[in-house]
Order: C-alpha cells, then sequence, then structure tokens
C-alpha cells in the first residue's frame, strides 16, 4: 500500500484514539467506585472506606489526566486528519460533540478539583456531591461519544445533499439504531476492566500480606461485582451483535469468518481468513452454532461475505481475530468471576495462591478486550467511514501533506508510547505504596504531594 | 432568524475563545514563568495554584473546536487542516505540561517535569500565536492556504509566549505572597512593558500587511468611532503598572491585565470582521444550516450559564493565596 496522507492519518487516529480509550474505560468505572465508597464511607464511618477513596482517587487523577490530554488532541484531529470527514458530516456530528463538552467535559472539570483537593474545603455532603457530579460526567461524556460513533455505523434522522449530511431529526440521529447496544456494551466494559483492575490489586495485597484487610475487602467487593458485571456482558454482548446483523450484515460475516451465504453455519474457533481467495484455511468449527446464535435456528441462512463486490468488504483477518480476542477474555472473566462467587460463598476466597495469581494475571486483560472491541466494531465498518453512504477513501484533508502527517505521527509514537511507560510505572508505584494507614478525617488525601 | 443564527453562534465561539485565551492564558503564563522561581518549594506552590483549575481551562479549547465543528464545518475542516503543524504542535505540547501536573509530584527528580511543565506551556503558547498571526493576515488561493511559517506569525508566537506570561505573573502575585509574590511583580512590570510593545507593533504592522485593515480603521468614520481603543489601552497598561506597586492591589492588577487582553482580542475582532476563514468565507457562508444551528444554540444557551456558575464556584472554593510548601489538603 501506498504511504498517503490519508493512510498515515487513519493510522494516528487508530493510535491516538486506542491510546485514549485506555483511560476513559478506568476512569468511568474508578469514578463509580469511588463514589460508592464514599458513601460507604458516610454511611459507616469504616476508615476502611475512606482508606480505599483515598488510594484510588490518587489512581483516578492519573489517569483522569491522562484522559484529557489523549481526548483534547482526538476533538481536533477530527478536522485536521479528517476535513473530508467534518465538513460532509459536521452538522449531524458537530452539535453532539458539543453537547459532550457542555453536558459532560465542564462538569467533570468543574467539580474534579474539589473532589481530589477540597476535602478540607467543602462540607462532606458537597465532597461526594461533587464525586457523584464527576461520575455523572463520564457517563454523560460516554453517552455523546457513542451517540456519533454509533451514527457512522447506523446512520438515522438525516438526509443527504450533494455529499453533504443534514439532520432532519434528532431524537433519531442521537437515538440511532446500534447507539443502545453499544453505549450498554461499553458502560459494562468498563465497569469490568475496573472490576478486574481492582480483584487484581486486592488480590496482591492478599497474597502478599500486606494492607491485607483493605485487600480482602477490594477482593471481595470486585468479585461480586464482576460475577455479576460478566454474564451481563455477555447477554449485552450477544443484543448487539444480533443488531448488527440486521444492520451491517458484512460486519458480522467478517467476525464469523464467512465468505458464501449458506445454511446451518459452523461456529469457527479457528481458522485463517484468506481474503483474495475468499476462503478460510485450517477452520476449526463447531457444526450449525454460528447459525443458531444468530437466527436462532440451527438451520438458519446466514448472508457470506461474497454477496457485495469486494472493494465492498471489510478486511476480514484483523476482525475475525479481533473479535475472538474479545469474545475469549468476556469467556475467561465470567469463568474467573464464577470460581470467585463459589470460593466467596463458602468461604475461602483468600484460600487458594492460585487463585489469586490467576486474577493478578488477569487484572489488565479487560484493556485488552476493549481494544479488540473497537478494532472489530471499526475495522468492521471498513470501507466506510458513514457505513453506506460515505467512504473512508474521501474522509480525508487534501490540503495536508504526508510528510506533515509522517511528522506527527512519528511524534505521537513516540510520545505516547513514553507517556504509556511512565503511566504505568507511575500506576505500579502507587499501587505498591499502597493504601496509607491511620486516617484522621482531617488529614484528607494531599494529592498534590507524593 | 437565519441571518441572526450564525452571528449568535460566531458570538458563542469568540466568547469560548475568549475564556480560553483568558483562563488558559495565566495557567500556560505560569508555565512559562516556571524557569525564573527560585526553589523547588515555589514551583510547587506555582503548580498548585493551578491543579483545582487547570482542566476547567482546557475545556474552553474544546469547547471552541467542537462549536466550530458543528456550527461552520467548512470553516472546522479548511482552518484545522490548514493549520496541522502548529495544530499538532500545540496539542502534544499541551500533552506534555498536562501531564506534568501529576508525574512532577510522582518523581523523585524533579527537573524532568519541570522541563515538560515549562517547554509545553511555551509551545503550546507560541504555536497559538503562530496560527493567530497566519489567521489574522488571511488566507490565500483556492485552496486556502495560510502562510503560517513567516515572519509576521514567527512575531505573533513570540508576542503571545509574553503576553501570556504577564497573565501568569499578575496570577501568581495574587495567588502567592512573599518572596514570591514579590519576584513575580517585578517579572509582571518587564512582561508589561514588552506585552505593550508588541501591542503597538502588531497594531502597526496588521493594516500595513493587509489593505482591507487599514481601510477599517483608518477610513472616516471609523477612524473616530475605534479611537478610543488605543486610549483605553494605555489606561489600562497604567492601571496594571499602578496595580502592580505594592502587594496590596494584586486583584487590580490582574483584572487589569485581564482587561488589557480583552481590548486587544476586541481590536482583532473588528480586523477581523466578517470573516471566519479570513478573507475566503464569511460566518453566513460558513455556517450550518438552521437545524443544526438551533439544536446546537439552544444548547448553549440552556447550559452555558450553568457551567460558568460551577466554575465559579470552584474558583471560589479554591480562592485566596496557595498554602505554602504542600498544597491544598
Ligand atoms: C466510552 C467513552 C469515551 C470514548 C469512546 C471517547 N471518550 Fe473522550 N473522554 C471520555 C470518554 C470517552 C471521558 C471518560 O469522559 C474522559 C476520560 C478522562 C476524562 O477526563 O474524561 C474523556 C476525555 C476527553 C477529552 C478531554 C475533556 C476535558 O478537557 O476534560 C476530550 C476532548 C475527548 N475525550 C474527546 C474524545 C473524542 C473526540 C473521542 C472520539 C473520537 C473520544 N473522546 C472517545
Ligand atoms: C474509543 C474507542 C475507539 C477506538 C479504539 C477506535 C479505533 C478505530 C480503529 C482501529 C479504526 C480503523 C482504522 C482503519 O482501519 O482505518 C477507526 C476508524 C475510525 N474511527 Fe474509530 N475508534 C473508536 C471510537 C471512535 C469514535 C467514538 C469515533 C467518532 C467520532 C470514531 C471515529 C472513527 C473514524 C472517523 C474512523 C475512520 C478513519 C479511519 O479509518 O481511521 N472512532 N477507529
Ligand atoms: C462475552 C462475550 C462478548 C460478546 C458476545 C461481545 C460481542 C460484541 C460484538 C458483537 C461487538 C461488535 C459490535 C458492532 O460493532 O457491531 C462488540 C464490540 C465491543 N466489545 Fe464486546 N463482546 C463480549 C465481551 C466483551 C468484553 C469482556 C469487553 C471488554 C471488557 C468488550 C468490549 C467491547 C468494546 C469496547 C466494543 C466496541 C464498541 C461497541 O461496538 O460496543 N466486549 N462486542
Amino acid at each position: 500500500m501506498e504511504l498517503t496522507a490519508l493512510l498515515l492519518s487513519r493510522i494516528q487516529f487508530a493510535l491516538t484514539i486506542g491510546f485514549h480509550i485506555l483511560f476513559p474505560t478506568l476512569t468511568i468505572g474508578l469514578a463509580l467506585l469511588l463514589f460508592a465508597h464514599e458513601a460507604l464511607w458516610l454511611a459507616t464511618r469504616r476508615a476502611i472506606y475512606l482508606q480505599s477513596c483515598r488510594f484510588w482517587s490518587r489512581i483516578f487523577a492519573v489517569n483522569f489526566g491522562m484522559g484529557v490530554v489523549s481526548g483534547i488532541v482526538l476533538s481536533y484531529e477530527i478536522g485536521t486528519n479528517f476535513a473530508g470527514f467534518s465538513e460532509a458530516t459536521g452538522n449531524v456530528l458537530g452539535p453532539l460533540f458539543s453537547y459532550e463538552v457542555l453536558t459532560a467535559f465542564f462538569l467533570e472539570a468543574g467539580f474534579l478539583g474539589i473532589m481530589l483537593f477540597g476535602w478540607k474545603r467543602v462540607p462532606g455532603w458537597l465532597h461526594i456531591m461533587a464525586t457523584g457530579m464527576v461520575a455523572i460526567g463520564t457517563l454523560i461524556s460516554a453517552f455523546w461519544i457513542l451517540a456519533a460513533n454509533s451514527w457512522m455505523h447506523t446512520p438515522a434522522g438525516f438526509e443527504v445533499r450533494d455529499g453533504v449530511f443534514y439532520a432532519t431529526d434528532w431524537w433519531a440521529v442521537v437515538f440511532n439504531p446500534s447507539f443502545p447496544y453499544r453505549y450498554t456494551h461499553m458502560v459494562l466494559a468498563s465497569l469490568l476492566t475496573t472490576a478486574f483492575v481492582a480483584a487484581g490489586v486486592g488480590a496482591w495485597y492478599v497474597l502478599r500480606d500486606r494492607h491485607a484487610e483493605f485487600g480482602r475487602m477490594t477482593l471481595r467487593l470486585a468479585v461480586i461485582t464482576a460475577a455479576v458485571l460478566a454474564p451481563l456482558q455477555l447477554v449485552a454482548g450477544d443484543f448487539h451483535g444480533l443488531n448488527t446483523l440486521k444492520h451491517q450484515p458484512m460486519k458480522v460475516a467478517a467476525m464469523e469468518g464467512h465468505w458464501h451465504t449458506e445454511t446451518g453455519v459452523p461456529l469457527l474457533l479457528f481458522a485463517i481468513p484468506d481474503q483474495a481467495a475468499e476462503k478460510n484455511h485450517f477452520e476449526i468449527g463447531i457444526p450449525k452454532i454460528a447459525s443458531l446464535i444468530l437466527t436462532h435456528e440451527l438451520d438458519g441462512e446466514l448472508k457470506g461475505l461474497t454477496e457485495v463486490p469486494p472493494e465492498d468488504r471489510p478486511p476480514v483477518a484483523p476482525v475475525f481475530f479481533s473479535f475472538r480476542v474479545m469474545v475469549g477474555i468476556g469467556m475467561l472473566f465470567i469463568a474467573l468471576a464464577a470460581t470467585g462467587l463459589v470460593l466467596l460463598l463458602l468461604g475461602r476466597l483468600f484460600a487458594y495462591p492460585l487463585y489469586l495469581k490467576a486474577l493478578i494475571a488477569a487484572s489488565p486483560l479487560g484493556f485488552f478486550a476493549v481494544i479488540a472491541g473497537w478494532v472489530t466494531t471499526e475495522i468492521g465498518r471498513q470501507p466506510w467511514v458513514v457505513a453506506g453512504l460515505m467512504r473512508t477513501a474521501d474522509s480525508g484533508s487534501a490540503t495536508v501533506q504526508t510528510s506533515e502527517v509522517a511528522t506527527s505521527l512519528a511524534l505521537f509514537s513516540v510520545v505516547y508510547l513514553l507517556l504509556l511507560l511512565v503511566f504505568i510505572g507511575v500506576i505500579l508505584g502507587l499501587i505498591r505504596k499502597g493504601p496509607t494507614t491511620g486516617p484522621e478525617p482531617e488529614q484528607q488525601p494531599r494529592f498534590a504531594t507524593a | 432568524m437565519t441571518e441572526l443564527l450564525p452571528l449568535l453562534l460566531a458570538g458563542a465561539i469568540a466568547f469560548g475563545v475568549t475564556m480560553y485565551v483568558l483562563l488558559d492564558g495565566f495557567d500556560l503564563g505560569v508555565g512559562i514563568l516556571f524557569p525564573f522561581a527560585d526553589t523547588e518549594d515555589d514551583r510547587d506552590r506555582m503548580m498548585n495554584s493551578l491543579a483545582p483549575i487547570w482542566d476547567g481551562n482546557e475545556t474552553w479549547l474544546v469547547l471552541g473546536g467542537a462549536v466550530l465543528f458543528g456550527a461552520f464545518p467548512k470553516a472546522f475542516g479548511i482552518l484545522t487542516a490548514a493549520f496541522y503543524l502548529p495544530i499538532m504542535l500545540m496539542l502534544i505540547a499541551l500533552v506534555f505540561r498536562g501531564v506534568a501536573f501529576e508525574y512532577r509530584f510522582k518523581f523523585r527528580s524533579r527537573w524532568p517535569w519541570n522541563l515538560a511543565f515549562c517547554a509545553g506551556s511555551m509551545v503550546a503558547a507560541f504555536a497559538q500565536g503562530v496560527i493567530l498571526g497566519a489567521y489574522v493576515r488571511g488566507a490565500s488561493g483556492v485552496d486556502h492556504q495560510f502562510h503560517w511559517f513567516g515572519v509576521f506569525p514567527l512575531f505573533t508566537g513570540v508576542a503571545v509566549v509574553i503576553a501570556y506570561a504577564l497573565l501568569g505573573a499578575a496570577w501568581l502575585n495574587m495567588k502567592t505572597d512573599g518572596p514570591l509574590a514579590i519576584l513575580m511583580r517585578r517579572r509582571a512590570r518587564m512582561l508589561l512593558v514588552a506585552s505593550l510593545g508588541c501591542i503597538a507593533v502588531v497594531s502597526v504592522w496588521t493594516p500595513l500587511l493587509e489593505p482591507a485593515i487599514a481601510a477599517r480603521w483608518f477610513s472616516l468614520p471609523n477612524l473616530f468611532v475605534l479611537a478610543p481603543i488605543p486610549v483605553a489601552t494605555a489606561v489600562t497598561g497604567w492601571l496594571v503598572w499602578y496595580g502592580l506597586r505594592d502587594d496590596s492591589h494584586d486583584a487590580m492588577a490582574f483584572v487589569a491585565s485581564v482587561v488589557l487582553f480583552l481590548i486587544t482580542l476586541g481590536g482583532l475582532a473588528i480586523s477581523l470582521w466578517p470573516w471566519i476563514v479570513p478573507r475566503s468565507l464569511t460566518i453566513w457562508q460558513a455556517a450550518s444550516p438552521p437545524e443544526s444551528q438551533i439544536f446546537l444554540g439552544v444548547g448553549l444557551a440552556a447550559i452555558l450559564p450553568f457551567v460558568l456558575a460551577y466554575t465559579a464556584h470552584n474558583y471560589w472554593v479554591f480562592r485566596g493565596k496557595v498554602p505554602t510548601g504542600s498544597g491544598y489538603h
């Protein structure tokens, strides 16, 4: 492939948004965790909940900062790198982004200072309200950004004149067909990822017998949360997939590695898709199950990729593999959470080092699942940027030079790699240090100092 | 209605940009002044004066971009693509200074994050100045080329660094006390002189660059109508100078330097009117259709008052001098 400004822009967008999404995923989950623990602290006055607030808000602060700076990059990249896209869709998507800033970003920013630094400056009720506002802000932010993103997958409430989109029905634009599914799935993904991060941290303290009481409390709550959410995520994902089958059948065909329209389609556990030959190599599958999942009939018919001309098909291999990574992690989460629940009911949650070690190993997996999920969704939409209506090939900025994008891409690659390493180092350092003990409600967190 | 809406939304963008320039102006200014502090404790205080508010300050930049995208999509595409490299430089610089708020306090050796904070602030301010200069000068050619790499944009880049530093110094004079405040007052006076010099140079230079701007200011009725502007600039400049005399007028010095900024921005608006892509697309030519503008306008009108209220509340909670050393408890 030739290295055009557009191709480099796409790589840069995938890199910068893939980097950004790591942080909101944890921000959304931690904000809710902090709100819950602050409420528990106010209700019970048990020091351990305050400790938990102090501990997690240090991690939250670092994570939030990374989310903000990487998010600002994205909001401008849509114009700098995709001027064609923004001129065509601005009438529809621009107001959604504006609403996100107005209803979510300002809310988060306006109460974050109080949440992190205001413990001694405002009364308790105002402090927990600030924490709540930040948590609500993260959910509202996800609402608008996913409405915009979902509209690109399942556009609704618009008309096209001379290649430009005009909104005709704002309600239909926001609540477009895939939005409720995508929102549910993404919020669950955030909570689940956070639950497994917390479980890993708790398990580590229990295993090392450091801050053990805090570790046990964290682990117990995390396992209960995961046991509720992991199966829910499977259900939500299933509904999401069925909805996609209705609106973007070629994306589902790519996820399933399914080339020719047939009945009684097998569920492929493994295969190597071959785009040129229009078939798979080394297939391992369970007969008829894909038909069963997607049509609820063993002999249901599924449309294959060859229904559309080659230039309208998404690249199959990345979609096929990333989908399996995500679902695999989802299944692993269900197994781990179920095991934890059983152990908890038997009163032996903390008794098996092997289980604790498995939780520690699984703690970053949620992030991998989130990235894999987005890769499935976004590459599965190709070659369209607005499904069926505008091609990614027409979305670039005509006036931007290849050399300019190459420069910025090189800078982002270096800077983001560096910052990711620093971030991981700092977070691990904070976890190693653990919650500070002997808390006086007056000696509240002083996040600005080490 | 269809005539008025684009005007109102352009007003909203102008408001957003003004808020951004004032708020992130002093915010970036504090970063630019980082090397002048004598001790690490002073730098702690400088940073802590911003810690609870910097995110909100920067959000105005996102608002400006998003509303431009929604209300003037053509201008958003043309302008952001035309300023590709300066915008990317600004964004990466903002990344560095943003993460420094957290990381500086987490490492034993602080100099890398001091450097990230200071250089990030400086580069972001400079890039904004370059964009501003090229924007004022306007586009040429059918594909809207802005020649941002030129003497005038580079000069405005430096000017913005100086002017933000003035705001930062006035802010620190207000938010701190003791030797740090004295130091900042001294720096602020030098920066005030430099800023007024820059304003004078730009005021002479822009009409020379662009005949249309000269016509706007020097044609006959306008000349008299606009004459108070330089006078107001001079008076405000004197107020800043006066306020920086001792520590009893710290708020006045800050407010007066903000007013100085407002006047300068007002002057720019007069030069640019009615263009949104200067001398290529007017506000009306770039506007999105009424359906989009109404949806957006209703949201802005209904929500912005709340945003301003709780932003003000946040500043109120963290009012007063920043405690020495440790920061907020
Ligand atoms: C599922 C949620 C989600 C997704 C898909 C995205 N974001 Fe995001 N974003 C958030 C959830 C979020 C958040 C949770 O609200 C953040 C993370 C940390 C934070 O400060 O807020 C945020 C921060 C954040 C900021 C900084 C806001 C500030 O100044 O406080 C900007 C400008 C963006 N985002 C823009 C974008 C754009 C343009 C995206 C896609 C193209 C995007 N985000 C994807
Ligand atoms: C936050 C999670 C997201 C991730 C990780 C993600 C990732 C990706 C990836 C991997 C691609 C495909 C790259 C390619 O094959 O060209 C892509 C394309 C795209 N996405 Fe997303 N995406 C996310 C959310 C969004 C959202 C919320 C928007 C809406 C504003 C969006 C807008 C786009 C656009 C405009 C493209 C097409 C340009 C391109 O191909 O790069 N994405 N994204
Ligand atoms: C348990 C089984 C799961 C199933 C059946 C499932 C199903 C799906 C499907 C069908 C899509 C593509 C939707 C589309 O664009 O059309 C998707 C996307 C996605 N998945 Fe999953 N998923 C599962 C688990 C997970 C887990 C565990 C996570 C993260 C912790 C996750 C995170 C995501 C994300 C972030 C996306 C992209 C955004 C979206 O379209 O919702 N998924 N999932």
